[in-house]
């Protein structure tokens, strides 16, 4: 499905890099630890976590993640946002938590 | 071509733990711009980015010296840190030291070390309790 489509069924909204909107992603990994998202990731396109630090930026950045969802309603602070920027990662925040929200994107087809 | 090489060397700081991983972060644009192959590019930045993690959250900072030829990648992390006591404890994966307010930031699970062993070709780790930790790997491009 196309990030754009993803933020739609999770009521979410696109706070960077909208324009990189039209992506196509198969594939989500959700995790608070980053540690596991190194560890145990293999071609997920999206992260969905309610961390909000820049190391989930750094992560999604080493991992060649190309969406990070950020869910329980927080909100991704100023340098988040401009590190996700300046490496073309979108970020889409929801109020939905975590399970909600794997669940609406894993029913709509995104794979494990 | 064989001796030709990049040399990179970065400071990690020990007190900025939103700064950990920019050394990662600028190998990984150095190699993407060299045309390494993706897939060797995530094994260095993954790599090189638990150690670094490790080296902040552990051990107050360090050095990363970085030596990039054609065919492969040595990295160098070496830091003045508290050491480590048990080695081989510590390689086993789960087993973290890693205080709760580092969980809080989502690492300390444990697997950085194994997962550093896992990607690299050549992994080596030398530490001694009250003078600091090295670690050396290779990765080879192809």
């Amino acid at each position: 499905m196309k990030i754009s489509e993803l933020s739609a069924y999770i009521d979410g909204t696109i706070v960077c890099n909208a324009d990189k909107a039209d992506k196509e992603v198969y594939s989500a990994f959700s995790s608070d630890m980053m540690s596991d998202v190194l560890a145990f990731v293999l071609d997920q396109g999206v992260l969905i976590t309610g961390l909000i630090n820049p190391q989930i930026v750094r992560t999604a950045l080493m991992m060649d993640i190309e969406c990070i969802v950020v869910v329980r309603g927080k909100t991704p602070d100023a340098a988040i946002i401009s590190l996700a920027e300046a490496n073309g990662i979108v970020i889409v925040t929801t109020k939905k938590n975590m399970f909600e929200t794997s669940g609406r994107l894993y029913s709509a087809g995104l794979k494990a | 071509m064989a001796n030709q090489f990049i040399h990179q060397e970065y400071l990690v700081a020990g007190n900025n733990f939103n700064s950990a991983g920019s050394a990662s972060e600028a190998v990984k644009s150095t190699l993407k711009k060299m045309g390494v192959a993706s897939s060797d590019i995530r094994r260095v930045a993954i790599a090189m980015y638990e150690g670094e993690i490790n080296m902040v959250i552990h051990a107050g900072g360090g050095i990363a010296l970085v030596d990039i030829y054609y065919d492969k990648i040595n990295i160098l992390l070496n830091d003045k840190g508290k050491g480590i006591a048990d080695l081989e404890k510590a390689m086993q994966p789960g087993y973290s030291t890693a205080p709760e307010e580092v969980q809080r930031l989502g690492f300390g699970a444990g697997m950085g070390l194994p997962n550093m062993k896992k990607y690299a070709d050549v992994f080596d780790i030398q530490s001694e309790v009250g003078v600091g930790t090295t670690v050396k790997m290779t990765i080879y491009f192809g």
